[in-house]
């Protein structure tokens, strides 16, 4: 009797006391790169947008199964309740009534028109105005009603204002830095006034944010933390010894480590590990294009195909060769799942092909083979004079550099050598015209590296990979098909996906084209589905894990569980 | 001796010096003492028999040829390819089949610390030497030369100034693959590392000889020299650079600690040898995260690149005892 | 000597220039991108708008005379505005960060203050160290003091601090618990109990530091120390009945202090340049931290103003340098 009863206290003592704002005192968390601006639309780093979005909060957010919650917006707007037009060229959005900044004004329509026009100001550079795109005019209806109208039917309509990426700001704060002017707006940019649970109390960039609980927050009872110390700095080994070991910190984001390093920490006691999956999939991209040396500035463009990445055999004996669970546990550990797709969720859009998981060397020996690619006299394979030769190039980062190891030892026992190059990550990821090492200009026969996408819906994703995104001289190198995949088929899907409205027909159409790169085409080889491990003290409680949200969405449910 | 053949006996001393000093050996230079001058054979004998008396010194030489005998003859006999990977042998601790044990990837910790140690003494020793000849060739001509003293001082100044990450970032985009395409990848990566470390680490050295000439310039003994016509090359040679040793002796040595160091620091900026490259430095970098479970694989590289530097150290201190007059006699 | 200050001062003035123009076109043509950290689904053309917000639409010598005329113009009135309450700046843009979109020197002010307590603190440290140590084993050259003096030196001085900090924090940090892991910049001394807990969350960079800096100095010392030990000068010296400490302290040191001098000229600006890995290690955000995201995300005018007011501060340190030979040695001339 008495045995049931502790574990019914211990529990009834864990439940959050009820009621009561700021009743919990500190929570201190840690993020190893630090927030340099608090203002969204300025840069579209996690670092920045998650201590963001403590303070603005947007309409609506995005659930971890990808559904949508209505935030600052009474409701989800949907063909059956008005919201969203028949033709889906406009969406109404309604706010919830009795809404107030953290300064006591009222929350209105205007506020929304205004962040729309802020963004979208010509002389600006706002960093989301991809979410803005194709639309014509955004218009507070009344004070609780704003109309968003695009130029053309727009699949899927809900695009701006969900998502911590995109929040409200408020106009009476904001009004004075539109267009050029927003640069140099430091107040704002550095304390913006919101609606969410706290507010800004100082801030140093790239050091430390500090935040108090917002005494106008809609929920009275929320949130139970009075004060919020965000600081910056370390890394992600340092971030992990100060929660799981000493306990100095409550939380720490982003800790992609060894799992053989973790375990042992977390082992101790005094945290555990949560790991959120969005849309990350790290992957290998084969050239389609020849980087030779000889070719000169035509090095990497449409008119030299590779010699060999173009025989679909080679393609998939590469992708045979990988075994993608060793890969998950030994590098990725918590961190990642082995995956076939690039587009893993939301659940609806992942085409669930699974053939890619077990490793098969001997199989893929037998289709090079059978190809007429042979061994050499140095156990290298080739085929009229070409070599199954590679240079696999990706950024800086442990991981990864035990990934292309790893990658490398298989390849070499299929009979493909590969030469491994790594590059600064800032280096690789610039847009630099005049930079040989960038993923763009791509001068490699392979590269691994991440991309995300934010909403529930691949199609811009997928529109990297369209023809004209290639990147070549004309563009400047600049163009994120960086693996130099042309098919005029993809393409019409890609056309066709942008004027399908019906979820199922989108679906299924993304999942066609997800295979057509993936699972059929081996152009891009998915290897690992990345998820963003954070740790918090195991008095921490409320954490839970949304992937396409910053580890910080539901910072005002959380609170000190004894 | 006649006056004309003491001073041919004199000049041939100074070519085989300046030959020594290009090869990248420590220069050894005769001493001012006349009645020593001229008697090369026998000088390099008594610094010889000088250096062998200095505990340390020769305690600290045995070691450093051994490390090198380590590394260089090490693989012939211990033929596992360091870049291996064996999943199935990952973390495994002291054994027959490792006697180093393996790293995460269950590659052979004995094979790594080998082919990283060439590189890393390679790099150390190189990057060392072409810091301190630059360092020491305009700390001197600066110190001497009062005219060139302000150019080569600002120069000097500018180089302190620039911010070594961009700078690096620069010369792999410029040279990388002109560098790889004539010398091949191995030695191109070489001579970028070498020359990296080297073009941004001489400038503490030439400040430093610098100072001390300047004081030497005005010693009794250079004026006397200077009065009796010993032209400008000889005077740098015979004398001033003799004299300030002791300071180039310890940039050296802090040269090759850094130097090795710095290695690993360029591979994180993708400047580095291949990644699957082992190099001392780098081997201690990726352990430190694993250092509570693994101790080995901190300690082991850690070891030997305090050895090499001790090592170093040792036998310059010895070579500088060996090479002073004034202490030789004692 | 005041002749020679002033010329050197004059000169100092084109040679900065060169300085900075250098630097801004090593950080044109570098391969960095300020917008390598924007998600790639962001399409070309919205980056492109980005760069054009952030200026870089405009040719390089443009920008670069435009900070130049921030630099020496509008930072200098602004600042002059906020000490005498005065107006001359209203309206003059001042040099803005791309990564904070916040004036350059307002973070850089922030973040002096923790460099200087700590870099500066373990300097100090450092060079306290060092000179005894320096001293004491060269004048009992291969004693066992000698002997263990070079050890700890040599591996103090191999090993980097990467590995040292975190030896340090496993220890004190997590095994023992005795200090903090990570420093609190927020942290304002006001009593007692905060007094007590600066120090001991300065306790492990300072010492890391402190051993780092004083290794490498005490050898230029003991070099030097012993360089002149053996001079004729000692021998008079101590013949003419000087007692020993005299010789030693007096005339040696005093001798011996130039490379020192040097050594220790040039690590000064690198104090205010901060300590990249140990202020990473110990979270420390100084100016070192500050200058590598920097550099990480190409954040040009950052990089530029604090390079250049390293570039400053290393000319004005060698010229201290070089008043200083002329002080410890008369006969040191440079007119």
């Amino acid at each position: 009797m008495k045995k049931a009863l502790v574990p019914a206290l211990a529990l009834m003592m864990a439940t959050p006391a009820l009621a009561e704002r700021g009743s919990d005192g500190d929570l201190r968390v840690l993020y190893w790169q630090a927030a340099s601006v608090l203002n969204p639309y300025l840069s579209t780093g996690a670092k920045d947008v998650d201590p963001a979005s403590m303070i603005l909060e947007p309409l609506a957010l995005v659930a971890d199964d990808g559904s949508l919650i209505p935030v600052l917006a009474a409701e989800i707007p949907t063909i059956e309740n008005g919201g969203i037009a028949e033709d889906f060229a406009s969406v109404t959005w309604r706010l919830k009534p009795g809404l107030t900044w953290s300064d006591g004004t009222p929350v209105t329509a205007a506020d929304v028109a205004f962040t729309a026009q802020y963004c979208m100001a010509p002389d600006f550079g706002c960093a989301v105005l991809a979410e803005f795109d194709g639309i014509e005019t955004v218009e507070a209806v009344d004070d609780l009603t704003v109309r968003i109208r695009y130029a053309a039917p727009k699949y899927p309509p809900l695009q701006a204002f969900v998502g911590g990426r995109t929040p409200i700001l408020q106009k009476a704060q904001f009004e004075s830095c539109l267009g050029s002017a927003g640069a140099s707006c430091t107040d704002q940019n550095f304390g913006p006034i919101g609606t969410g649970p706290f507010r800004v109390t100082s801030f140093e960039p790239g050091n430390v944010a500090t935040y108090e609980a917002n005494p106008h927050y809609r929920d009275p009872a929320k949130p139970a933390f009075a004060r919020v110390t965000i600081k910056g700095g370390g890394d992600a080994m340092a971030a992990a010894r100060a929660v799981l070991e000493t306990g100095e910190f409550d939380f720490a984001w982003n800790l992609q480590l060894a799992p053989d390093v973790v375990a042992p920490m977390e082992a101790a006691g005094k945290g555990k590990l949560v790991g959120s999956f969005g849309s990350m999939v790290e992957r290998i991209e084969l050239n389609q294009t020849d980087p030779s040396p000889a070719l000169g500035a035509e090095r990497s463009t449409l008119a030299h195909p590779h010699p060999f990445l173009t025989d679909p055999a080679v393609r998939r004996a590469l992708s045979m060769a990988i075994d993608r669970p060793i890969l998950a546990e030994l590098a990725y550990g918590p961190a990642g799942k082995p995956t076939c797709t690039i587009v893993p969720v939301p659940e609806t859009f992942n085409s669930g092909r699974d053939e890619c998981l077990t490793q098969d060397i001997a199989g893929a020996r037998a289709l090079l083979d059978q190809a007429g690619w042979l061994p050499g006299a140095d156990g290298i394979r080739e085929k009229d004079g070409v070599r199954l030769h590679l240079v696999f190039q990706t950024t800086v980062n442990p991981v990864r550099q035990d990934v292309q190891s790893l990658v490398k030892q298989w390849w070499s026992e299929i009979g493909v050598e590969t030469d491994l190059k790594t590059i600064d990550g800032t280096v690789f990821f610039g847009g630099d015209a005049g930079n040989p090492d960038s993923r763009a200009r791509f001068l490699a026969d392979a590269q691994m590296f991440t991309d995300a996408f934010y909403l529930p819906d691949p199609a811009s994703f997928l529109d990297e990979f369209v023809c004209n995104r290639v990147p070549d001289q004309g563009n400047q190198w600049q163009g994120n098909n960086s693996v130099r995949f042309c098919d005029p088929a993809f393409d019409a899907m890609m056309a066709q996906l942008n004027q399908t409205g019906l979820p199922r027909d989108r679906q299924r159409i993304a999942k066609d084209m997800t295979d057509m790169l993936t699972a059929d085409g081996h152009v891009v080889l998915p290897l690992i589905h990345r998820g963003m491990i954070s740790a918090h003290a195991n008095s921490l409680a409320g954490v839970t894990p949304n992937g396409w949200e910053g580890s910080l969405w539901n910072i005002a449910d959380w609170s000190r569980a004894e | 001796m006649t006056d004309p053949d003491r001073q041919h006996a004199l000049d041939t001393a100074e070519t085989v010096d300046a030959t020594a000093a290009q090869a990248g050996a420590v220069p050894g230079l005769p001493p001012d003492e006349p009645h020593h001058a001229g008697e090369t054979r026998s000088q390099w004998r008594d610094i010889w028999r000088q250096f062998r008396s200095h505990r340390g010194a020769m305690v600290a030489l045995v070691l450093f040829v051994a490390t090198i005998l380590f590394v260089v003859v090490g693989p012939y006999l211990w033929t596992i390819d360091p870049t291996y990977v064996d999943i199935r042998a990952r973390n495994s601790g002291f054994s027959a089949a490792h006697p180093l044990g393996t790293d995460q990837l269950g590659r052979d910790m004995l094979a790594r610390l080998m082919a990283g140690g060439r590189v890393s003494i390679a790099v150390g020793l190189t990057a060392m030497i072409i810091a301190i000849t630059l360092g020491s060739l305009i700390g001197v001509v600066s110190g001497y030369f009062r005219r060139l003293d302000a150019p080569l001082m600002r120069l000097t100044e500018l180089f302190l100034a620039l911010p070594l990450l961009p700078l690096l970032l620069l010369m792999v985009t410029l040279f990388r693959e002109p560098l790889s395409q004539n010398f091949g990848p191995a030695m191109g990566t070489f001579i970028l590392i070498v020359s990296a470390i080297g073009a941004t680490s001489w400038m503490q050295a030439a400040r430093i000889v610098r100072g001390d000439v300047l004081g030497l310039k005005e010693r009794e003994f250079i004026l006397a020299a200077r009065s009796i016509g010993t032209p400008a090359h000889r005077m740098i040679l015979r004398h001033v650079l003799p004299n300030v040793l002791s300071p180039i002796m310890v940039a050296a040595t802090l040269g090759i600690a850094t130097a090795i160091i710095t290695e690993s620091a360029l591979s994180f900026l993708g400047l580095g040898f291949p990644p699957d490259f082992p190099t001392w430095g780098r081997l201690l970098y990726d352990a430190v995260d694993q250092m509570v479970m693994y101790p080995w694989r901190v300690i082991l590289p850690g070891l030997f690149i305090s050895l090499t530097v001790l090592c170093v150290n040792y036998i310059g201190d010895g070579l500088r005892d060996a090479m002073d007059p004034r202490i030789r006699g004692r | 000597m005041l002749t020679f200050t002033i010329r050197r001062l004059l000169l100092a003035i084109p040679t900065l220039l060169f300085i900075s123009l250098v630097i801004f076109l090593l950080l044109e043509a570098s391969p960095g991108d300020p917008l390598g950290d924007v998600p790639l689904t962001v399409p070309p053309e919205v980056k492109e708008r980005m760069r054009e917000a952030l200026g870089l639409g405009q040719a390089w010598y443009i920008r670069y005379v435009l900070w130049l005329k921030q630099f020496f113009w509008v930072e200098p009135l602004h600042w002059f505005d906020s000490v005498f309450g005065t107006q001359f700046s209203a309206g003059m843009q001042r040099i803005i960060s791309f990564q904070s979109r916040s004036p350059v020197f307002d973070i850089i002010a922030q973040r002096v203050p923790q460099t200087l307590t700590v870099v500066g603190f373990s300097y100090l440290v450092g060079i306290l160290i060092a000179l005894p140590i320096g001293i004491l084993s060269a004048y009992k050259q291969y004693s066992w003091f000698d002997q263990l003096g070079t050890f700890v030196s040599m591996i103090g001085f191999s090993m980097p601090t990467f590995f040292t900090g975190v030896v340090l924090i496993i220890i004190f940090g997590v095994k023992l618990q005795w200090f903090p892991s990570v420093y609190d910049t927020t942290l304002q001394v006001r009593d007692w109990d905060s007094f007590w807990a600066q120090v001991r969350q300065m306790a492990m960079p300072v010492t890391v530091l402190a051993l780092y800096n004083a290794a490498q100095i005490s050898r230029f010392m003991r070099a030097s120390m012993l360089d002149n030990l053996g001079q004729d000068y000692v021998r008079t010296a101590r013949a003419k009945g000087l007692s020993e400490r005299t010789v030693v302290l007096k005339h040696v040191l005093r001798n011996s202090l130039i490379p020192v001098i040097t050594v220790i000229a040039l690590g000064l600006p690198a104090v205010f340049g901060g300590a990249i890995i140990t202020e990473q290690v110990f979270k420390v955000n100084g100016l070192g931290q500050l200058l590598i995201t920097a550099i990480h995300g190409n954040d040009i005018p950052m990089v530029l103003t604090l390079t250049f007011i390293f570039a400053i501060l290393i000319v004005l340190f060698t010229l201290i340098a070089d008043i200083l030979y002329g002080v410890l040695d008369p006969r040191i001339r440079y007119d």
